[in-house]
């Protein structure tokens, strides 16, 4: 072990410092532990959750997953209610989000003259820097009093013999928290797919063009081509959804249970700990809490993973599509 | 070649030159605090105080430029758990310690009553103008879901002459846990036997029914836009919005309003059967004008200081801040400790020691 043969040592070298160069070793070796120190933060993060987390880990095992009652009063915690709160409106928000973004972007590359381009460029980015607790404002005083005049009461008459549709209408609830973070993904959203797009060589659309494609069919072909950086924005705006807390817990009615009514309050995993961690008493009751910001890095690992897989496959079979045509 | 080299090593010598600076702005610097004769205090705890207290400070350190004291918003429980742990100098909570909170702490922590403050119920209905009367029953019963319309018969009955809508009700509560739920449950569970046991007293119980709002202000804000609405505030919240505020039933049978005075009269009427550590709840207290969902809030210290001068310091703060200082709560929509409340708290700072001399015999 402590013996460092003459071969690896040359090979570290090599690694260091290829051109042989004193100041590009120091170099290297400060980038390498700038790359190290934000794997370093990663880790001590889990650690720290982990190790915080633990009263609570060992009192209730795996049954904190598929707990149903958060009562911190009697030391009951089941985080359950906040994992499907976090997920569905996550979900919610991209199902909105996803065909606005791509609207957007196409609109702004392939079909707006450039004076109309860039102005609506600079707003929907603009959009992305506001901070969220005006969203949230916003939403208690436009969105929520909006939807519960002029939406809920349409939807709850239409669709109301579905189960999603149900319930007293307020204006807060799970699907207004999706709603507004739909509002606030899609300028993430759209401003990479814009650039995604732009990158999408001319030639591709002059090829199809020349081929006698019309100009829907052209965006086409310049959507299947950017395809895996399109995926990488929803990831992003994904990434956003999950871990946003203001302005969710300002509309989502905060109440962790589980209801099948898109009307019904819910609670986001993000929005329990800002809410009850200043005024936490008790250790379990901590470290509950903890536990609850562990279970968003996993959740957020795990959604992340698995987006990852459907546009890897996706991605593959038009890239299919696009050869055979 | 030899440019991109030469840039190579400006960009690394930049590099290693921030990487110092960063080192050295991160070592802790000496020299901070304790010359010349200054005291600097730090506190941490309830945010419902907050306001007061750094008025408080601002004129305390008019008069006392020596002395620098800060406070920190952070909530009770973080303010129980630092001084629990000694990062601060003192603590403030609106809910007293509990027993074993107290068991663990490593030394006696005095409850020093600093003003009072009350919860209201406010709700949003059309063209219902004059306030509303609330018994006990009532309240529990609405956010218990028991009472689902607002013309319930049970509404109604206390309220004749009011024309109440046959609406669903809309009940809010506090997501965030606080010190409002607290007084607000507590107060709940002395009136009704179904909560106590349903549901409890705490900062963050698990409401039976209604919407989660972050904040006095998200409250606020969702009663204000949403029609047939009900929801609890801080009084000093409602006074300032100007928000529509319930009469509720005391224990002396009267429909009280909340006020400055009716909260302090709740006060006073506990100081006959307040304990000696001062920890109490004065919900749903006797009088004929206590207003009942009233509560103290106090700062905590350890009674045993370990540095005199700081002790000094704090014991002098304290015993300012009870006396002068209660002239700036009703500015503020605090109510003032009553005179006897006042005399309980005194004899509670003189009680502070530091190595076992006290520290305001002079």
């Amino acid at each position: 072990m402590s013996a460092v043969t003459a071969n690896q040592y040359s090979s570290w070298r090599r690694v260091l410092s290829p051109t042989g160069n004193t100041g590009d070793a120091v170099y290297r070796v400060l980038m390498l532990l700038i790359a190290l120190l934000m794997v370093g933060i990663v880790v001590t993060m889990v650690w720290a959750l982990a190790t915080e987390s633990m009263p609570s880990i060992r009192q209730f095992g795996f049954s904190f997953l598929k707990g149903r009652t958060w009562d911190p009063i009697r030391g009951e915690f089941g985080a359950l209610p906040f994992i499907y709160g976090t997920v569905a409106s996550s979900v919610i928000a991209l199902l909105i989000s996803v065909p606005f973004s791509l609207g957007i972007a196409i609109f702004l590359v392939e079909q707006a003259p450039y004076y109309i381009a860039r102005p609506i460029g600079f707003l929907v980015e603009l959009l992305a820097a506001i901070p969220s607790v005006v969203y949230g404002l916003w939403g208690i005083f436009v969105l929520a009093p909006f939807l519960r005049e002029y939406v809920q009461p349409p939807l709850a008459r239409v669709l109301g013999w579905t189960p999603l549709f149900r319930g007293q209408i307020t204006g807060f609830g799970l699907l207004t928290g999706g709603i507004i973070l739909a509002i606030m993904v899609t300028p993430i959203i759209s401003a990479v797919v814009r650039d995604v797009l732009t990158a999408v060589p001319s030639s591709q659309r002059e090829a199809a063009l020349a081929l006698g494609a019309t100009k829907w069919e052209m965006i086409r072909v310049v959507l299947v081509n950017g395809a895996p950086g399109i995926a990488g924005a929803v990831i992003l705006g994904l990434g956003r959804a999950l871990g946003e807390t203001m302005a969710v817990t300002m509309l989502i009615g905060n109440r962790p249970e589980i209801s099948a009514s898109l009307f019904d309050p819910s609670y986001t995993i993000a929005s329990a700990i800002a809410n009850e961690f200043t005024e936490a008493t008790g250790d379990l009751y901590l470290s509950a809490l903890v536990e609850l910001g562990l279970i968003l890095f996993l959740v957020t690992f795990i959604v992340n993973g698995i987006a990852r897989v459907l546009v890897w496959n996706v991605t593959r079979k038009t890239g299919g599509v696009g050869r055979a045509a | 070649m030899s440019v991109s080299k030469r840039s190579f090593q400006l960009v690394a010598c930049l590099s290693v030159f921030v990487f110092l600076l960063i080192g050295v702005a991160c070592t802790p610097g000496g020299g901070s605090g304790g010359s010349g004769g200054t005291v600097s205090l730090h506190g941490a705890g309830a945010t419902f105080p907050n306001p007061l207290y750094q008025k408080w400070l601002s004129e305390h350190g008019k008069l006392h430029p020596n002395a620098r004291i800060d406070y920190q918003s952070i909530g009770s429980g973080g303010g129980i758990k630092q001084l629990k742990e000694q990062t601060v100098d003192f603590g403030a909570s609106d809910a007293p310690m509990k027993d074993e909170d107290l068991k663990s702490a490593p030394g006696e922590i005095l409850h020093v009553p600093t003003v009072l403050g009350a919860v209201v119920i406010t709700y949003n209905l059309a063209g219902v103008s004059q306030p509303l009367r609330f018994t006990p029953e009532l309240i529990a019963d609405i956010y218990l879901g028991k009472i689902k319309k607002w013309n319930d018969a049970k509404i109604t009955a206390d309220n004749p002459g009011v024309t109440l809508p046959a609406t669903d009700i809309t009940v809010v509560y506090r997501s965030d846990g606080s010190g409002t739920s607290a007084v607000f449950t507590d107060y709940l569970s002395k009136v009704s036997a179904e909560w106590k046991e349903k549901v409890g007293t705490g900062t963050s119980p698990k409401w039976p029914i209604g919407l989660g709002a972050k904040g006095n202000e998200g409250v606020t804000g969702q009663v204000k836009n949403t029609p047939n609405t009900i929801g609890y505030t801080e009084l000093a919240y409602a006074v300032q919005n100007k928000l529509p505020v319930g009469l509720v039933k005391n224990a002396s049978g009267n429909f009280v309003e909340p006020t400055i005075d009716t909260v302090t009269a709740a006060a006073a009427a506990s100081a006959a059967t307040i304990p000696d550590d001062l920890r109490v709840s004065i919900t749903n207290a006797q009088g004929a004008q206590a207003y009942p969902i009233s509560s103290f809030t106090y700062i905590l210290v350890y009674k045993d200081q370990k540095d005199a001068a700081k002790g000094k310091v704090l014991a002098d703060f304290l015993w300012w801040g009870i006396h002068d200082g209660e002239s700036f709560a009703k500015d503020l929509q605090y109510a003032p400790l009553p005179a006897e409340i006042v005399k309980k708290a005194e004899a509670k700072i003189n009680s502070m020691t530091a190595g076992g001399t006290p520290l305001r015999q002079s």
